[in-house]
């Protein structure tokens, strides 16, 4: 009862990419893109902070800081090239690994932590930011952005939304609808989905016997495969697809093809699913050396300045742990906080009666 | 005996059920390689093979949906949902039709799906991954809803459960799943039948009733209580539907006070359907109201305030107080 791979495939992929893993500026007919040196350096600092917020993360996870963390190691050339094509007035919607879009989003890493250390189920305005709450139920966010998009449409704004969301979630029903009503209502959205090859412990091929991006075809939009693990390729061909939302063609399905180096979670043991040579090949498609790599060869950058980002990303780390610890935990009775936006007799009536109740252990 | 963790009870009563029965099928998001995510299938593809231990897309009311299809060619599905609020994607297909085709086909179709849920909180992890969600299946008829709280009973009921040709929804306490317990393996003439409840603790004064991870808090309030010189009984519900009423009716009858436990949302809980139950039989037994413990009338909060959010012994042992208030 296997299946036979080669029923359903067809040619080959074919992979946007605009920089090779050594370095090398390739061009591309339909994606290119024009960056100045500082643009560049800018780029590369984004990928090393976030990375560094990442490894801090994991770090205070380690130590019992955070109850747990979705790494986004590996995958910080997706979030950072789509995120940095986001004008001010798109909006975003993350799943739980987003750290990178939500720092081009300008979202205080430390409020990135309030969910993992378990004193808030959000932490940031997502009106301030244009970026949603985190959703760890797979592939409901995609729904949202849909209908979001549909109320741009409806308010003739020039602006698109973005739908984040893996390679696992593209099996899940709302994931599915989410295409059919962005396509029905032709919807300014860009479904960018990163296919760090594995859900938890499931590789690609349980949710899919076809290339990702030629799903949307049957949908009724175009699918593009990007070089996840090339900044550049990842801007551009983001770009070029929110472009499209907001001048009325319709949505874009973006498969990001990029690779999970580390654990699904910090409570994940990928040693019993995965070996460990496939974090090794990728390991030298890492998406910062290359940059690195391109910016050294062509002069833009001296040791300088990477010494300074390296600096940069030491400090923000101490910070996020120094703000991390300073957290406060939230008050008991803030569990009944914002259940309901008016006032709610039965909200009421087991706040006071649990006020009471402490106030009986403080005697 | 064999001494086991309830996860591992679990993984050993699902090994027994796939030996003794060759239609019996796991399914469910990572229970292959990795075993789930707590490892309650460990091993059993390695064993089994992957048709008959299934890793399945990451959809849950195809999971369901297609063990209903599976259950129809003669199929016996063990499908994991991996946490408790992920069930939700698979309530429409478990209310609207695994519910209710038997009923439908008038008994010609026989549905033997197990639903495997981890529920409830207290393992400190972020949203979606504490709830209790049982009350929205015992208000569903056609479904057998049971709870294990121990490893005796997770090893008996979950083949018990499989072997049923009802589909049954079948709650595990997540919090509960590396404690351990000697496990008699050998024999079966010990099982209780899967919808029996048990005193897990005989006493005179007052009944406590819980399910699941609960029954543990119950009954070290009852280890408490004792030293305040009240005995409490503890009984274990074991399942929520069909309920074992006459065990329950005739506690508290004896003892007169009846207090309901869960971590689920007392408002519209499974301990209102106690409350009113125990309330029209037992009216004049009755020294106080059935009361009941359990979670607030709000979302599982984050896990820094899940401690005040879930009853523990004081909780408990408050709701005792009050019974004997009146
Ligand atoms: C509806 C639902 N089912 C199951 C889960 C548990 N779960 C969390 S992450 C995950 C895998 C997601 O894989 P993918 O979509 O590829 O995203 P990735 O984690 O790789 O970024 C699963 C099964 C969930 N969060 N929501
Ligand atoms: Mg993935």
């Amino acid at each position: 009862m296997t299946t036979e791979a080669s029923r359903g495939a067809e040619a080959p992929p074919e992979l946007v990419q605009l920089l090779t893993p050594e370095g090398e500026r390739v061009e591309h007919p339909d994606y290119d893109i024009d960056l100045t040196p500082e643009d560049i350096r800018s780029l590369y600092r984004d990928l090393v902070l976030v990375r560094r917020i990442d490894l801090e993360a994991v770090a205070l996870q380690r130590q019992g800081e955070l109850g747990i963390w979705a790494s986004l190691l590996g995958q910080e050339a997706a979030q950072i090239g789509s995120g940095r094509a986001l004008t001010d007035v798109d909006m975003a919607f993350p799943t739980y690994r987003e750290h990178g879009v939500a720092w081009c989003r300008d979202v205080d890493p430390v409020k990135l932590l309030g969910l993992f250390r378990g004193v808030n189920h959000g932490g940031w305005d997502p009106k301030e930011h244009n970026f949603h709450l985190y959703t760890i139920v797979i592939g409901s966010q995609t729904l949202h952005a849909v209908g979001y998009a549909m109320g741009i449409q409806r308010d003739d704004a020039s602006a698109a939304t973005i739908a984040y969301f893996g390679d696992g979630a593209t099996s899940q029903g709302d994931v599915n609808e989410s295409f059919i009503w962005a396509s029905v209502f032709n919807a300014p959205i860009v479904f960018f989905c990163q296919n760090n090859q594995w859900a938890i412990s499931e590789p690609l091929e349980k949710q899919s016997r076809i290339p990702l991006y030629r799903r949307a075809s049957g949908f009724g939009f175009p699918g593009i495969r990007v070089d996840g693990n090339d900044v550049f390729a990842c801007l551009a061909v983001t770009r070029k697809a929110l472009e499209a939302a907001r001048t009325g063609q319709g949505p874009t399905l973006i498969e990001a093809f990029t690779y999970r180096m580390g654990a699904h979670t910090t409570t994940d043991d990928p040693t019993r699913y995965r070996v460990a040579s496939e974090l090794e090949a990728w390991k030298l498609k890492d998406p910062i050396e290359r940059v690195k790599a391109y910016l050294f060869k062509n002069e833009q950058a001296d040791q300088a300045f990477f010494d300074a980002v390296d600096g940069e990303a030491a400090q923000l780390g101490a910070d996020l742990r120094r703000r991390c610890l300073a957290m406060p935990d939230p008050e008991p009775l803030a569990i009944f906080d914002h259940v309901y936006s008016e006032s709610h007799a039965l909200m009421d009536q087991e706040r006071a009666q649990f006020a009471a109740y402490l106030e009986g252990f403080a005697k | 005996m064999t001494i086991m963790s309830l996860s591992k009870a679990l993984n050993e009563g699902m090994r027994q059920a796939m030996e003794d029965d060759p239609k019996v099928l796991i399914m469910g998001e990572d229970v292959g390689k990795l075993g789930g995510v707590f490892r309650v299938t460990d091993g059993l593809q390695k064993d089994f093979g992957e048709d008959r231990v299934i890793d399945t897309p990451l959809a849950e009311s195809g999971i369901i949906g297609t063990a209903i299809g599976l259950a129809l060619r003669g199929y016996r599905p063990v499908c994991e949902i991996q946490f408790d609020g992920f069930v939700f994607p698979a309530a429409d297909q478990i209310i609207t039709q695994l519910a209710k085709m038997p009923m439908r086909s008038l008994g010609a179709i026989k549905l033997p799906v197990v639903v495997r849920i981890p529920c409830g909180g207290g393992i400190g992890a972020v949203e979606h991954h504490s709830e209790s969600p049982e009350a929205y299946f015992t208000h569903t008829a056609g479904l057998r809803v049971v709870a294990c709280s121990n490893p005796a009973d997770a090893y008996t009921m979950i083949q018990q459960a499989i072997r049923s040709d009802d589909p049954v929804i079948f709650f595990e306490p997540k919090r509960r799943y590396w404690e351990k317990a000697d496990i008699d393996t050998d024999s079966t003439e010990w099982w209780p039948p899967l919808h029996a409840a048990k005193v897990v603790r005989p006493g005179t004064d007052a009944t406590l009733l819980a399910y699941g991870p609960m029954v543990k808090t119950c009954l070290e309030a009852a280890t408490a209580a004792e030293d305040d010189g009240r005995s409490l009984e503890v009984i274990d519900l074991r399942s929520l539907n069909p309920l074992d009423e006459p065990l329950v009716l005739e506690s508290a009858r004896r003892t007169g006070r009846v207090v309901v436990v869960h971590e689920a949302p007392v408002n519209n809980g499974f301990g209102a359907e106690l409350a009113a139950r125990i309330t029209e039989q037992c009216f004049y037994h009755l020294e106080s109201p059935v009361l009941r413990a359990g979670g607030f009338s709000t979302p599982y909060p984050p896990s820094k305030l899940e401690e005040h959010y879930l009853p523990d012994l004081d909780r408990v042992l408050d709701a005792v107080d009050r019974a004997f208030g009146y």
